[in-house]
């Protein structure tokens, strides 16, 4: 029994290496391929020559594509991520590390939030189908999708910061109320997405005639709800959510610049705005690999879980 | 309801097109007009959406962002419609190592989040215009279309007009240029309207960030400006925020509108 769940490890490791490999790679090409002369984004149009030709240097772009490539490869291989071109002398790696740790926290707060909201939410709306509590749940998703993060930080702001008065405005000191607007900011379409998955794979469980076995066994309706059926719709909804990472990620590039936050975001774009092109590789290259990694640990965990899925 | 009965979104939907096309004349100011002694007015006869920033129109501005708006999307997914269809096409109908190559390409380029992808692009230029804009929005565009028609194509290939076609000596290209790929069509125009809807978004997010066409008026920049000012002046943001939204909610709902009138079965 071990052999096949082994090789379905190996299997899933090997295509994330590949993966990896071919993010970096990506990242690479596209950066090269787009029209676009760094050097001219990053010193204008009024620089000397020889601080042109000296930057050309230090971003490699003297050298042939190949040997770029492979300093690139070296720069993601030996962890660095290459040095900032404004901050001489610290590793992208470095600075990154020092911010990871704020997008991380709302990251994963929001995912909590997001959870919270649909489990409870979505299990109702499946029970109840048809009645009020249903329409409910639908209507909170539709809501919940159609206002856009840009709008809903802003809106929370203004209502629970200016109009109420309850919770701190973007920039005040940060504490565990100032961290709930952002949250909500960046977990509120994950958690109207959630919430429709969770009706919809428990309605599916709820049909199976395990369940109608147990039901007959005289199992109590909350138990059977929770624990028979809820455990089986958990699996398609976490994949939802694996795949929604991106989306919760851009989500706190957002929120971090509403909200005036430190984190990934907002070392993303005042790399941006310096043109500082390893530091925005180099976090674009960190989004990705984490997208990976979390989606590995995803099927990882189906696999664990689900034994018919080691044979795929 | 009744079937005939437009949903509203799909009213929103062409309320936006028309003003995209229509918006700088019916605009009563320039949204350039700096007025200093009226800035961040609230509604009124002069100023049917009041003021912003320097005293510029709300309204004017709006009506200039949603043509920017308009351009970015049509173009964007016309784009990745083309590029989609053809990728997508070729993977699907010919298989083997075109489709591991374009599949492939598909995964890698959602490794990355979208908006992450886009400023990654915009980075490599001193000052982001609407081209770059466009080409930053294309790079990720394309990849859901190409989904769609790569399954679309993997079924039609084994279909039995497409296998007469080949029993009928009709070239490859004949075959998939007049018979395959107008089969494709349907729900890639459906995808098609529900992009409309996630590239003014993107558009708005980008120029919310700041990474904008600088010289032109847009909802994402307007939101920006009126978040800034959310204190004293909420109406700002509170326009800006709704036009994002009832335009992405259009666009969103014409797609679901066009998906259950093409799709039979729903």
């Amino acid at each position: 029994m071990r052999a096949p769940l082994l090789r379905y490890v190996a299997a899933r490791l090997v295509r994330a290496l590949l993966t990896v490999f071919g993010v970096v790679s990506l990242l690479f090409v596209l950066l090269h391929a787009v029209p676009g002369d760094p050097v001219q984004a990053i010193l204008g149009d009024q620089a000397a020559p020889e601080d042109r030709a000296a930057l050309r240097s230090a971003l490699r772009l003297d050298q042939p594509l190949v040997g770029q490539y492979a300093a690139f490869l070296g720069d993601v291989a030996d962890g660095s991520l290459g040095h900032s071109f404004r901050q001489r002398g610290t590793t992208v790696a470095s600075l990154i590390a020092q911010v990871l740790p704020f997008t991380c926290a709302l990251a994963g707060s929001a995912l909590g939030f997001a959870l919270i909201v649909a489990l409870p939410l979505g299990a109702l709306a499946a029970v109840r189908r048809g009645t009020r509590w249903d329409a409910a749940a639908s209507s909170f998703a539709l809501v919940g999708l159609a206002v856009p993060n840009i709008w809903l930080g802003p809106l929370l702001v203004l209502g629970f910061g200016v109009w109420l008065r309850v919770l701190p405005m973007p920039g005040d000191e940060p504490s565990f109320a100032s961290s709930i607007l952002p949250t909500v900011t960046v977990g509120a379409a994950l958690a109207a997405i959630l919430t429709r998955q969770t009706r919809a794979a428990l309605t599916e469980v709820l049909a199976e005639p395990y369940i109608r076995a147990a039901r007959a066994r005289g199992i109590a309706e909350p138990t059977l709800v929770f624990r028979h059926a809820l455990r089986n719709a958990l699996l398609p909804v976490l994949t939802i959510a694996g795949a929604q990472l991106g989306a919760l990620l851009s989500g706190a590039v957002v929120a971090e610049k509403i909200f005036e936050r430190p984190g990934l975001g907002t070392l993303f774009l005042e790399a941006f705005f310096d043109r500082d092109m390893p530091v925005v590789q180099g976090v674009a290259l960190v989004i990705a690999l984490f997208y990976v990694l979390v989606n590995l640990a995803i099927d990882l965990l189906y696999g664990f879980v689900d034994p018919r899925l080691r044979r795929a | 309801m009744t079937r005939s009965a437009l949903p509203i979104g799909v009213w929103i939907a062409g309320v936006f097109l028309a003003l995209a096309v229509l918006g700088p004349w019916l605009a009563p100011y320039s949204p350039r007009t700096i007025d200093l002694a009226h800035e961040y007015e609230t509604p009124s006869l002069r100023h049917l959406l009041g003021t912003t920033d320097n005293g510029v129109d709300i309204l004017s501005m709006l009506l200039h962002g949603a043509r920017l708006a308009g351009i970015v999307a049509i173009t964007v997914v016309l784009g990745s419609l083309a590029i989609g269809t053809l990728l997508g096409t070729l993977a699907g109908y010919r298989g083997g190592r075109s489709d591991h190559v374009i599949s492939g390409v598909c995964d890698l380029v959602q490794a990355f989040p979208s908006l992450v992808l886009n400023v990654a692009v915009l980075a490599l230029v001193a000052r982001p215009g609407l081209l770059h804009l466009v080409l930053a929005l294309l790079v990720n565009g394309w990849v859901l279309f190409a989904r769609i028609a790569r399954a679309q194509a993997l079924v039609l290939r084994q279909a039995e007009f497409v296998q007469a076609a080949r029993a009928l000596g009709y070239s490859e290209a004949r075959i998939v240029t007049r018979h395959v790929m107008p089969s494709l069509m349907g729900p890639l125009v459906v995808q098609a309207s529900a992009a409309l809807g996630s590239t003014v978004l993107a558009e708005s997010t980008l120029s919310f960030l700041g990474l904008g066409p600088g010289a032109s008026a847009s909802f994402g920049a307007l939101l920006d400006q009126g978040s800034s000012v959310l204190l004293r002046f909420p109406h700002v943001a509170l326009i800006a925020g709704s036009a994002i939204a009832l335009t992405v909610y259009g666009c969103h709902r014409t797609g679901d509108y066009l998906r259950d009138r093409l799709d039979p079965r729903s």
